[in-house]
């Protein structure tokens, strides 16, 4: 049995008006140490999946296990880093970390919590800047504190929604390498989860490759465009990255296998997308999404 | 130099307006003292605020401090009891639609309406008014403080699941820290309706103070000493919502 397994997950919203299908029949498998690369178009659904995932909310119908055991509500050894940061303000940069280790170990005495959130802080570079408040921090620093918040305490699953998706395009290039970086230094392997729209970004940290495929538009048919309701959304087939580590984003922009990845990507993606698209705009879809995804790449 | 201005002249000028259309007013109204004539007939009490001649024969500064610490006692008692019900209220909404009706019946009540209640209930004068003062000086506090805890972004919560806080860690640490820029706006204004209240409940109940003192002067027809008495009340009313202010200020740059 996979460590994480999700089995014919269903979720829906229901707002005053009406019911929005979000997911339907999504099943995954995560092995133990694993390094998951969800893709998709923005709007897609990925978010929702993984706060399913990360027991943030509860599926409809369909079942998830971590560990084999059901999922209900947080795991215990479970982090998240949200793609907004989540740092709370009125905290130092430590003081956000040492809460997160507090809940964590509360055994450990307060010089120990300290210490430990002062550690995580240093290992992504923040030595220096542990008692700023979030307001006194780039974009990239308050996501490293939201990354140090996540490994210090020592997760077996770690869960990131689109954490460079906010960042400047260097800053977001520097923070891969260094995620990829603290995954291949550390002795034991977190299971990670994470979202994103960027297939370089999934080509450089990932063991695996999942593209999150949108159905069709339900409505082509009756005309009414104004208001295009998507079929709710599922998984396509995974697609193994099995490059070897480390990996730098110079070095995959020439490499062959990097190269094939990304076609294989990139062509399930837009093929999916296609099939979204109104049929008199089909023959030119694949260029049309093709800049869809640039766009949605900050 | 324009700065200075519209920052020092410009008020001053209205000031002077004011001052101007009281002295043309206290023409036509023989009973009303005109700007000199308060001045000359109030200064024993502005030149020497601190000191006491008799029970309400006093310094102004010695009235309004009797004034303050009543109103204090009572927007203490008042917030004591707001800020909890706030955060229930904001937390839960079950018993907001409990209570709403309630308070939306109990919120226009004028405090002249309270004290005789309080006067029934405590059998004492001074009780009764902190209790006029608290009644009516917690609604903007339960109010403001239950709209902040329902304006905690979902992210917040997030972070406290994600993080698996304790209930009272969540509170202490999120909750709180998350509300406390509300909550002081919620504190700011029961300060200025308990201000609002001091007034109404020493001319009812005859305590020293500032309200107390103006009542006295009228009933003895010192028509100067009301002037001087409501306009100490406007500026220490004024000095207190400015206080509050730069407390709140402070609170919202951390």
């Amino acid at each position: 049995m996979a460590f994480i397994q999700v089995r014919d997950v269903h979720k829906s919203f229901t707002t005053a008006n009406a019911t929005r299908h979000v997911l339907r029949d999504v099943s995954l498998d995560i092995e133990h140490g694993e390094f998951v690369s969800i893709v998709g178009a923005m709007g897609s659904g990925k978010s929702t999946l993984l706060s399913l995932l990360a027991g943030l909310t509860m599926p409809d119908r369909g079942t998830i296990s971590i560990g084999g055991e059901p999922l209900r509500g947080v795991h215990r050894q479970a982090a998240f880093v949200f793609q907004n940061y989540s740092l709370l303000p009125w905290f130092t940069a430590l003081e956000n970390v040492r809460l997160a280790v507090e809940a964590a170990f509360p055994d450990l005495t307060r010089d120990q919590q300290m210490m430990r959130a002062s550690d995580a802080l240093a290992n992504v570079g923040l030595a220096n800047a542990i008692h700023r408040r979030p307001r006194q921090l780039s974009g990239g620093m308050r996501q490293r504190v939201a990354l140090a918040r996540a490994i210090a305490t020592e997760p077996q699953v770690l869960f990131l929604d689109d954490p460079f998706g906010a960042l400047d395009a260097l800053t977001r290039e520097t923070l891969q390498q260094e995620l990829a970086g603290l995954g291949s230094q550390s002795d034991r392997r977190v299971t990670t989860v994470m979202i994103t729209n960027s297939v370089e970004e999934a080509i450089l940290l990932s063991d695996r490759i999942v593209p999150f495929v949108s159905g069709p538009p339900l409505d082509y048919a009756r005309g009414a465009l104004s208001k295009v309701e998507r079929a709710p959304a599922t998984l396509g087939a995974a697609i193994p990255v099995e490059l070897a580590r480390p990996r730098s984003v110079a070095q995959l922009a020439h490499d062959e296998q990097a190269t094939h990845v990304r076609a294989h990507v990139i062509a399930t993606l837009t093929t999916a997308a296609g099939r979204r698209r109104p049929p008199a705009a089909a023959s030119n879809a694949p260029s049309a999404v093709l800049q869809a995804v640039a766009k949605e790449t900050p | 130099m324009t700065k200075r201005i519209v920052h020092f002249v410009l008020p001053l000028c209205g000031i002077a307006m004011a001052i101007g259309a009281w002295w043309i007013a206290s023409c036509m109204v023989p009973d009303l003292p005109s700007p000199a004539r308060t001045w000359e007939e109030s200064k024993v009490y502005i030149l020497e605020p601190l000191t006491k001649r008799g029970e309400t024969d006093q310094g102004i500064l010695l009235l309004a401090y009797y004034s303050l610490v009543r109103v204090a006692q009572g927007f203490l008692l008042g917030i004591a009891i707001a800020t909890p019900i706030g955060f229930l209220l904001g937390v839960s909404s079950t018993l907001t639609r409990m209570f709403d009706p309630i308070m939306q019946v109990l919120r226009p009540i004028s405090p002249l309406a309270w004290l005789p209640l309080g006067l029934v209930l405590f059998q004492k004068s001074e009780p009764a008014a902190l209790f006029a003062i608290a009644v009516c000086s917690m609604w903007p506090t339960v109010i403001n403080t239950m709209l902040g805890v329902r304006a905690i972004p979902q992210d917040y919560w997030n972070v406290a699941k994600v993080l698996r806080l304790s209930k009272m860690t969540t509170f202490t640490k999120i909750i709180v820290p998350a509300t406390l820029p509300y909550m002081f706006t919620g504190y700011r204004l029961s300060l200025g309706i308990a201000w609002l209240v001091i007034v109404a409940s020493e001319m009812l109940t005859g305590t020293p103070g500032v309200g107390g003192f103006l009542w006295q002067e009228y009933n003895s027809l010192v028509y100067a000493h009301i002037l001087l008495a409501i306009i100490t009340i406007g500026v220490v009313g004024f000095a207190l919502d400015r206080l509050m202010g730069l407390a709140e200020a402070k609170l919202r740059a951390v």
